[in-house]
């Protein structure tokens, strides 16, 4: 208990991360309208890239935008200076994010013109007849 | 189908956290994510691109070929948008 | 009587005086913004990306607060295609033209040949001619899924 303890303390932006994903995740199996599902996904998204996010934090360190005079006459120390990798990736990954939204809107509403109806189970009758 | 997915939803998450016991603690300098590459980025970014926002250097220089292919996505999201919605008359 | 008042519906937009006049003025410090954002990604958190979605925001805002024909008055769908194509073409075309002149790929030091700054120099330009390609094509496509997704297709009526 005690050995769980200090690893909920030590880690627990990952704790709180792995929780909002299984909110997203929850959204995503158990609503029936299409639209709430869609943003469970959303969730989900969000949830990954925070944590992607936080794990490149240092202890006591400043976010990467250096000054450039100083940088070229005396050098940077590593661990004074925030991983700045994950931003990079994790700004992909939002545009990634948006666009499926914009694609996943656009044919939700062809759904609704075709069938009349958002709701997962009227749309699985209709489709049966 | 709700009790159904609770406990899916229960079961990964127990899963993904017993997952959690092998990451490097929260803000440990020494993790493993910030040892091979990223130090090479933030002591040679600045002299090598003359660029202060390392952030901009690697995503624009270092990672130029991950951001183009990003501007892509993005137009044919744009496209997939238009192609879906426009001009079908309605049939059946 | 219908057919009057559908007209000035048209012509005023459809959200009352107070906020088509803070729409008004509004509106050229966000574009003004969202072109400092692009052209600061240098020196502060900003760049292609973000200060494109700005841009995008501002003829957004316009199409929420007045009429959705008002709004493509300013911005049509024609010179909405050119600037999304143009875009992307411009940042494929700065590695291209880096590949013909002996570099790699979207080797930015290669352009020091046509004009001569420096290849540490010419690395920092051409980041910043790629984030402009950049924040064309997102500010048009923001705006682009904006009246697609508003209107159903149609442009004509919209939010």
């Amino acid at each position: 208990m005690d050995g769980l303890m200090s690893e909920i303390v030590a880690k627990y932006n990952y704790w709180i991360y792995v929780i909002l994903m299984m909110i997203g995740f929850y959204a995503m199996l158990a609503k029936r309208n299409l639209v709430k599902k869609l943003f469970g996904l959303n969730i989900f998204q969000t949830a990954i890239i925070l944590m992607f996010v936080s794990a490149g934090v240092k202890h006591g360190a400043k976010i990467p935008i250096l000054d450039k005079h100083e940088v070229l006459e005396h050098g940077v120390n590593v661990a004074q200076v925030v991983n700045p990798l994950p931003h990079v990736l994790m700004l992909t990954a939002i545009v990634v994010s948006v666009s499926v939204t914009g694609v996943a809107l656009a044919i939700l509403q062809r759904i609704y013109r075709r069938y009349g109806t958002l709701e997962e189970d009227e749309i699985l009758e209709k489709i049966k007849e | 189908m709700k009790k159904l997915a609770f406990v899916a939803v229960l079961l990964t998450g127990a899963l993904l956290l017993y997952g959690t016991k092998d990451f490097p603690a929260w803000g440990d300098p020494m993790a493993p994510a910030a040892q091979h590459l990223s130090p090479t980025y933030i002591e040679k970014g600045v002299e090598q691109t003359h660029v202060p926002n390392i952030v901009t250097a690697v995503l624009g220089d270092y990672r130029g070929y991950d951001t183009m292919f990003e501007t892509v996505v993005i137009y044919c999201a744009g496209i997939v948008v238009i192609g879906a919605l426009r001009g079908w008359r309605e049939d059946e | 009587m219908t057919d009057d008042q559908d007209q000035l519906q048209t012509k005023a937009g459809t959200s009352g005086p107070i906020v088509e006049m803070a729409v008004r003025i509004m509106t050229p410090f966000i574009q003004l913004f969202g072109l400092y954002v692009i052209a600061h990604g240098h020196y502060s958190p900003g760049g292609g990306f973000q200060g494109g979605v700005i841009l995008g925001s501002a003829y957004i805002l316009l199409g929420i607060a007045f009429n959705q024909q008002i709004a493509m008055r300013y911005f049509s769908e024609r010179v909405n295609n050119m600037l999304a194509s143009g875009g992307a073409l411009i940042y494929v075309g700065t590695g291209v033209v880096c590949a013909l002149l002996g570099g790699l790929f979207l080797d930015y030091s290669a352009l020091d040949r046509i004009l001569h700054l420096g290849p540490i120099e010419w690395r920092s330009m051409g980041i910043f001619i790629v984030e402009v390609g950049v924040g064309l094509t997102v500010m048009s496509i923001m705006t682009s899924l904006f009246w697609d997704l508003g209107s159903g297709g149609e442009l004509e009526k919209g939010l």
